[in-house]
This record gives C-alpha cells, sequence and structure tokens, in this order.
C-alpha cells in the first residue's frame, strides 16, 4: 500500500478537484477516513488514495433542534465527546471497527461509519445508521458538489439520497459534510442476563420481551465460553431511572422457560455490550462475518453452518450472527440466502476471489449497477475493491 | 391554478378505446374502465383543486397483472400514474390526461403476520390502519400513524414516506418498512430488503420508499411492527406567547425527553378548534401545547412531573394532565378536527406542510403574519412542535376570482420562507404536482440532475408518474451532457450510462 499515492484534500473545492483529475487521468480514486476498514474487500490496488481526514470540523449543532452536521473526516471519538457533553448520543450506536484488524481504536471518522453503514447492538431498537442520517454533501463521480436530504429531522422532499450513502462504501460520492439526528443519552442503563439457554430458546425468551411492555432497548446471545462458561442471554433496559426500574421489575416476572432474567452489575454489563461491539470473543484473526438474518432464523443458520461454540455472537434478538468459522463462502451464503439473510465477510479475504458484500439477485445488481453510474458514470469510485 | 402538467399526446387519447381493449386482455372484465362516468371518480386525489381525467383506469388484483401492464405499457410507450387510496395532499396521485392510471386499490390481503418477529407482510391496498386492527389483540401495532390512516393505503405510505404525530419518537415510514416487492418501468419484478434489519448492497429500499411513485410500483410491502406501550397520557400546557411555547419545546427536548407526540396550535387555530368540537381548549392563550407521553406507568408519571416543571419554569398560564383514556382523547379531539374546524371559518383552505429548524418558529410565524396581510388572506398554524414539521392552513374562497392563485402564492412564500431559514419544502405531503416548482428553492441545478439521473436509473423513458416531483426532466439520453462544465466532455470514450 506504500507505494500507492494518497492525496489529502483541505476543501471541497480541493476535492472536486482531485475528482476531475482523475476524470481526466483516468484514475481510480479509494476514499478513506482513518483507513480502519481499509482490510474490508480486496484492497484499493492502483487505486489514489483520497485521505478525507482534513475536512474535519463541527458545521452545525443545535442539541434542542437534535441536529448535528459535521465534516465527514471528524473522528468520531470527537463527536462522541460533543454529544455526551451535552446528554445526547448517536442512537445507532457506531462502531470502531479498528479492533477488529489489530487496529487501535479511536481515529474513525463520521464519513467511515456512515460510508460503511454498520451499527451496533441498539441497531436492533434505535434504527441503523441509514436511519438517522438526515442529509449530506458530497463531490459526485462526475466532480460535481451535490447535496441530499436537508438539515431538518422530519424531511420528505426529493428523493432520499442520504439512504443510498449511507453503506455505500465509498461507491457513489466523496461525502464532504454529513448531518445526523442525534438523540438524548439514557439517564440509566441496566442490563439483564439469562444463563443456559440454547440459540433457540434465546431466540424465543428476546422475541417475548420485545413483543412485552419493557421496551427493551437491544437483546442479545453469548455462546458458552465467550464470556462466561453458560451461554448468555442478555437485554439491556435503558432511559428515565423510575422508568428503567419498573421496566426492570415487568422482565422479572415474565415467564421464560423457567429461566430467569436477573440484573447483572454494571461490570458485568458493560462486559457484555463491549463484547458485542468489538467482537472480541471470536478472536482478532480469521474469518469474521456479519451475517444478517430474519431473527427467527439466526439459531437456524448456526445449525445449518454448524458453527461450534468459539465461533459465533448473536446480537439483534437472532437477526446478526457474527461468525468466524471456515464454512467455505459458497456454502455459507447458500444458507443464509436460503434464510432469507445475506453474509458480509468482514475480515479475511484469504480465500481469494469471495466478495466483501453478499452478491444479489441478477435484477437487483442490474439497477444497483445502473444507480452507481448514476452517481459515478465514468466508475471513479469503482476500485474493484467489492 | 398555475401549475402546469405536460402536454398531453392527442395520438394516445385516439387510442384509448384500443389501449383499454389490449388492458381488458391482462385483467379481465370490471377491471378496466375507460367511459368518462367510471373514470370520474378518479380524477382527482386529496389535493383537489386539481383535477384531470385519466386515460384509462386499471385495477389489477395480482403481481403478474401489474407485470403485464407494466411491460406492455413500456413496450407502447404509454405512460403510467399509479395510485393507492387517492388521499395524497401533493397531487402525488393527480391523473394524466394520456396516461394510464394504475390503481391498487384490490390489492387488499394481509399475507402473513409473524408476530414473534412483529413483522407484517401486506399487499399495498391495506390500509395503515387496517394492520394495527390486525395485530393489536396482540399487543402489537404499526407506527406511523398518519391523520389519513383510516383511508391511506400502506402502498401510498411507502410511496410518500407517511409520518404522523408520533413520528419524532418512532419514526416515519422508511423507518418502518423493512423490505418492498415492485414492479418495475419495464414489467420486470424485483424485492428490496426482506425481514432481515439490514439488507445487502446499496439502500434500494430506502431510495424506493418517499419515491413517489416514480420509480416503479409497489406490490407488496414487509413492515416491522412494535409492541403497544403500557399507558398514555397527554398534557395540556397554554402560553401567553408562541415565544413562550416554542421555547418550552426546546427546553423539554433539551432535558432529554422525546415525547410520542408533540402539537402546538396557534389562536386563530385553537379558537376553530374549540368551537367545532368543545375540546375545553383555554381561549387566552396564543399558543397551545399538546404533550403525549407513552410507555411504562412509571415513566409517564415521572415525565409528567418533568415537563410540568418546564413548562412552568418557561411561563405556562395554564396546564393540564389527561386523568383518564377519555380526557387523553378529548384533549386530542380538536387538534384532530383542526382542518375540518378551519375549514369552517373559509369556504376553502389550502394545507402547507414546511419544516423549519424550531429555533426559526418566532420568526417564521411572525413574516406569515406579514405575509397574511400582504395577501389579504388568513392563516391558521397547526404544527408538529417536536419536529419542527409546520402546518399552516390558509384561508380562501375558490368562487371569488384570483383567490386560489392568491392562496397558492401565499403558500409558495410559506414554503420558500421555510427554505430560507435552514428547512424544507415537505416534511411529510410529499412534493407532487404541488410543490414540484419550488423544488429549485431547496436544490441547486446540480442536486436535481443527481436526483434525476437516479431517476433515469430506473425509469430511462421516464414514463412513471409523469409531472411530478421534478420542475422539468430531461430526456435521460441528455443527461450526460448536461453535467459536463464548459461544454467540454473530458473523455468522450468513457462508458456513460
Amino acid at each position: 500500500m506504500s507505494d500507492q499515492t494518497i492525496l489529502r484534500p483541505a476543501t471541497e473545492d480541493d476535492l472536486r478537484k482531485i475528482v476531475a483529475d482523475a476524470l481526466v487521468d483516468l484514475r481510480k480514486l479509494a476514499l478513506r477516513g482513518s483507513g480502519s476498514k481499509d482490510q474490508v474487500g480486496r484492497g484499493s490496488g492502483k487505486a489514489t488514495i483520497v485521505d478525507m481526514t482534513a475536512l474535519s470540523g463541527v458545521v452545525d449543532y443545535d442539541p434542542a433542534e437534535l441536529v448535528l452536521s459535521v465534516r465527514s473526516g471528524t473522528r468520531l471519538t470527537e463527536i462522541d465527546e460533543l454529544l455526551q457533553s451535552n446528554g445526547q448520543m448517536l442512537a445507532f450506536e457506531p462502531w470502531d471497527a479498528a479492533p477488529l484488524f489489530g487496529m487501535p481504536s479511536g481515529r474513525t471518522t463520521i464519513g467511515g461509519v456512515v460510508a460503511a453503514g454498520l451499527s451496533g447492538s441498539q441497531r436492533l431498537t434505535q434504527g441503523a445508521v441509514r436511519d438517522h442520517l438526515l442529509g449530506f454533501a458530497a463531490i459526485s463521480g462526475r466532480a460535481e458538489r451535490f447535496v441530499g436530504g436537508a438539515k431538518v429531522v422530519k424531511n420528505v422532499t426529493g428523493y432520499d439520497l442520504p439512504k443510498l450513502l449511507a453503506g455505500s462504501w465509498g461507491r457513489l460520492a466523496a461525502m464532504t459534510e454529513v448531518t445526523l439526528k442525534v438523540l438524548p443519552r439514557p439517564a440509566a442503563s441496566l442490563t439483564m442476563v439469562a444463563r443456559g439457554f440454547t440459540p433457540r430458546q434465546a431466540w424465543q425468551a428476546m422475541a417475548k420481551l420485545l413483543g412485552s411492555e419493557a421496551e427493551v432497548a437491544a437483546a442479545a446471545h453469548l455462546p458458552p465460553g465467550a464470556l462466561d462458561r453458560a451461554p448468555i442471554t442478555a437485554v439491556r433496559v435503558q432511559g428515565f431511572p423510575p422508568s428503567v426500574e419498573a421496566r426492570c421489575r415487568m422482565i422479572e416476572t415474565i415467564e421464560t422457560d423457567d429461566v430467569p432474567f436477573r440484573r447483572v452489575d454494571e461490570e458485568q454489563a458493560s462486559a457484555i455490550w463491549a463484547a458485542l461491539r468489538t467482537v472480541s470473543p471470536l478472536g482478532r484473526a480469521g474469518p469474521l462475518w456479519r451475517v444478517s438474518l430474519p431473527a427467527r432464523h439466526g439459531a437456524a443458520f448456526l445449525d445449518a453452518v454448524d458453527a461450534a461454540p468459539d465461533e459465533w455472537l448473536m446480537d439483534w434478538a437472532g437477526g446478526l450472527i457474527w461468525y468466524s468459522g471456515h464454512k467455505p463462502a459458497a456454502a455459507l451464503r447458500a444458507e443464509a440466502r436460503k434464510l432469507g439473510g445475506h453474509a458480509m465477510l468482514l475480515r479475511d479475504n484469504a480465500a481469494a476471489g469471495v466478495p466483501a458484500l453478499h452478491p444479489h439477485e441478477p435484477t437487483v445488481s442490474l439497477i444497483e449497477e445502473r444507480v452507481r453510474r448514476a452517481f459515478d458514470p465514468g466508475g471513479v469510485f469503482e476500485t474493484g475493491r467489492f | 391554478m398555475s401549475i402546469c402538467m405536460p402536454a398531453t399526446d392527442s395520438t394516445i387519447i385516439a387510442r384509448r378505446d384500443e389501449i383499454a381493449k389490449q388492458l381488458r386482455r391482462i385483467v379481465p372484465g370490471e377491471g378496466v374502465i375507460s367511459d368518462p362516468t367510471g373514470l370520474r371518480p378518479y380524477e382527482s386525489d386529496g389535493l383537489t383543486a386539481y383535477r384531470q381525467m385519466p386515460l384509462v383506469v386499471v385495477l389489477p388484483q395480482t403481481v403478474g397483472q401489474v407485470s403485464q401492464i407494466m411491460a406492455w405499457c413500456h413496450e407502447h410507450k404509454i405512460k403510467v400514474v399509479p395510485r393507492g387510496s387517492g388521499t395524497s395532499l401533493s397531487g402525488g396521485a393527480l391523473p394524466v390526461g394520456d396516461a394510464v392510471l394504475l390503481g391498487m386499490g384490490k390489492f387488499k390481503r394481509i399475507l402473513e403476520i409473524d408476530y414473534e418477529d412483529r413483522i407484517a407482510v401486506v399487499q399495498p391496498g391495506v390500509t395503515n390502519l387496517a394492520i394495527t386492527k390486525a395485530v393489536e389483540h396482540a399487543g402489537l401495532y404499526y407506527a406511523p400513524d398518519p391523520s389519513s390512516q383510516i383511508a391511506c393505503s400502506i402502498g401510498g405510505n411507502v410511496a410518500e414516506n407517511s409520518g404522523g404525530i408520533h413520528c419524532l419518537k418512532y419514526g416515519l415510514t422508511t423507518n418502518n418498512v423493512l423490505g418492498v416487492e415492485m414492479v418495475l418501468a419495464d414489467g420486470a419484478v424485483v424485492r428490496f430488503g426482506g425481514r432481515a434489519l439490514d439488507a445487502p448492497g446499496l439502500d434500494l429500499l430506502g431510495l424506493v420508499v418517499g419515491s413517489e411513485g416514480l420509480l416503479g410500483v409497489v406490490t407488496e410491502v414487509t413492515v416491522r411492527l412494535l409492541a403497544r406501550p403500557q399507558t398514555a397520557r397527554a398534557l395540556l400546557i397554554g402560553f401567553d406567547t408562541v415565544e413562550a411555547g416554542g421555547a418550552c419545546v426546546a427546553a423539554v427536548i433539551a432535558s432529554g425527553i422525546i415525547p410520542a407526540g408533540m402539537e402546538m396550535m396557534d389562536r386563530p387555530a385553537i379558537h376553530a378548534a374549540e368551537a367545532f368540537v368543545g375540546a375545553g381548549y383555554p381561549l387566552d392563550v396564543d399558543a397551545l401545547l399538546i404533550v403525549e407521553l407513552d410507555g411504562a406507568v412509571a415513566e409517564c408519571d415521572h415525565l409528567i412531573g418533568e415537563i410540568s416543571r418546564i413548562a412552568s419554569e418557561n411561563g405556562a398560564c395554564m396546564l393540564r394532565v389527561s386523568k383518564s383514556e377519555e380526557e387523553r382523547t378529548r384533549f386530542w379531539a380538536g387538534r384532530k378536527a383542526a382542518f375540518p374546524a378551519v375549514g369552517r371559518l373559509s369556504p376553502d383552505y389550502y394545507c402547507m406542510d414546511g419544516t423549519i429548524p424550531r429555533r426559526q418558529l418566532p420568526l417564521v410565524l411572525q413574516r406569515m403574519t406579514e405575509l397574511s396581510e400582504r395577501y389579504g388572506l388568513g392563516v391558521a398554524n397547526v404544527f408538529h412542535a417536536g419536529d419542527g414539521n409546520l402546518h399552516p392552513l390558509i384561508l380562501y374562497d375558490a368562487n371569488k376570482p384570483g383567490e386560489l392563485a392568491r392562496a397558492e402564492a401565499f403558500g409558495n412564500d410559506i414554503l420558500r420562507l421555510c427554505v430560507e431559514v435552514g428547512g424544507v419544502l415537505t416534511g411529510e405531503h410529499g412534493v407532487g404536482i404541488e410543490k414540484r416548482d419550488l423544488m429549485p428553492e431547496m436544490f441547486s441545478e446540480s442536486d436535481l440532475n443527481q436526483q434525476q439521473s437516479v431517476k433515469c436509473a430506473f425509469d430511462p423513458d421516464l414514463r412513471l408518474n409523469p409531472g411530478k416531483v421534478f420542475p422539468t426532466l430531461h430526456r435521460c439520453a441528455e443527461m450526460g451532457r448536461m453535467h459536463v462544465h464548459g461544454g467540454q466532455l473530458p473523455f468522450p470514450d468513457l462508458p456513460r450510462f
């Protein structure tokens, strides 16, 4: 990677010129924030790297409007600090991928978070990145500046282009500024745990709690050995202290297969959610798959790929499986597809030729290709990474 | 009526009978309407100032029929306007004289309910409220609740990305839909999303929601259901000034509370509503706030205390807390009847839908008063205060020459004002034909060109729902040229799609 050219635009106009020049020189551009997800996909080969980190800083933030506009190279840690000092948060639980690749955490940029579109445990009830991206400014593959969405929390004017940009992995346009919906940080948070469920029982128990009045914010299941000798099913209850207390009492009375949910202390709670956030129980090497499924099929997927207890974690009440086993890609994806889901290969492309993103049905592929060309007709952002 | 629709092709209109006959081969019997009496009910939608008889109405019953209709129209170069229940307030389903109107009203089945995973799969003609009715016995509901929810269809909600009074806390349609099946302009049937929370690749589902029927015809919708909160309570809070009411709203949100609903009414709206339904609203206040809280009983109790404290700190001059479900419903009765109530003040009213950053509310209301004087037309305001979505109701009389045009000009000035202060043209009603020509107020030429490029990716011949959303549509083949600066194409041999 060291022989690759790296450009670092300081302004939107610099960036526009870089794209315009690349169009003339027929060069490919690989957009990069901190580089924490550089190893996702096949690498950008000969593409010129565009380092977006100089385009940083808060543009506008008024906590009472629930809206934050920042330049895309701004570090997530800086945003977190700012929001925290105002009692707010990004409710999709933005996610720093650096530890997955043995890199130090803390440098991830908001542009990278948005472009990857990956959300944390709270995505189950609070929505994903795509649900919180209200607007953006970007430079298209035509070297033109354009905006999509807006800077208010409620807007249906024109096409919802922010949905396309969230999770676009730098393949549509280079975002220079993003506007995000921010929400109050819960005043209290309690985690309750049941021990001993099989994955299928865990799904049933989590589904029951999510269908109750207890308003669970996050629900996950860890196999035996991940944090404890017993399998752990955890739910998080958060909000105002009197409400959290009342809802935890509700959960204690809900019948879940004779295995009760009990409160755990803050240390255990943070270990559970950190394990899910960093995927640390699955090690730091080898393949890592992120499999999104209808929640009821999470357990069936684990059976289908014959996952050993040290090869998986289950989040989103069964709807997200992290899998680090060695099931061949084609077979794994076929199982995910059969169950109505899809599998993203987030780490380790040792098996050359395995695309990181789950391939589409041909009709959807065709539309997706046309939509990409609508933003980037010359393919300047198509580095072959995906 | 100042909005022009695209010129119609008289040679297509001349072929009406033949086109109806061909469509009857696909949808036999009464599913094809081509006689003037039968077409009449379809000449308008919720934006009733605009009327246009469609070429032919076709009412398919199966996805296969929709696909065949689209393929036939594609092959014969006939435009298509999709329609759900026809409740659009922005003219999104207004017919076009030389276009087939494709009504989805017969797709009324709820196909599947997964109670454990809290998902419903429904046909697009199912009404918004019918989804909740079908699952409420299990303690579940579908969250987005546009005010037309008794009549509006979920397919129309997907097209418009409909909201409602609870969307600050629970999101719009786009945040509550997991997947769609849709038929493209050429008849191809595709699925975006599904039952998993995340879909692979580009979020085409997110693009389709709110695309106002310009990208395809939705034939199936998968929605997320939520557990019904344990209880709901409401507060009624009055203020001497709109500024004080606005400051209270900001203080509630800054304190970390996201109410289930937070609605504000100004003096004209309060008086109209009270005269109409007798909800017990105070008549000596300039702003009235309804704050609804839902969730665990303990949560509502706690937040009622918090909000009462914040309200008094912000100069509230009256405050009542609902003590029963009946009282909570009564608090809402006036707000929910605000539109018809205002309708009694005036022969006609015109409902606007801009969103502003909430901090701009006092300025916007003051400027609106000035505009009201200049245009000589009254205005009443109801306002989704939590998210800054304004619904000014402009009072006019369509029978007085020039008043409709004046009302539209007044409305356009209000929307320009919304954009000027950092807001948007539409918070939930859609662009349709109504705000189409104002799009350049909010978007630059390159912004609009980018959106049109996306339209071209789905509908390169521009035959789906023509005349809506875009002030001008360039031929898709011209899009590449349009984007070149200074007339120089940097690389003429680059592939262009």
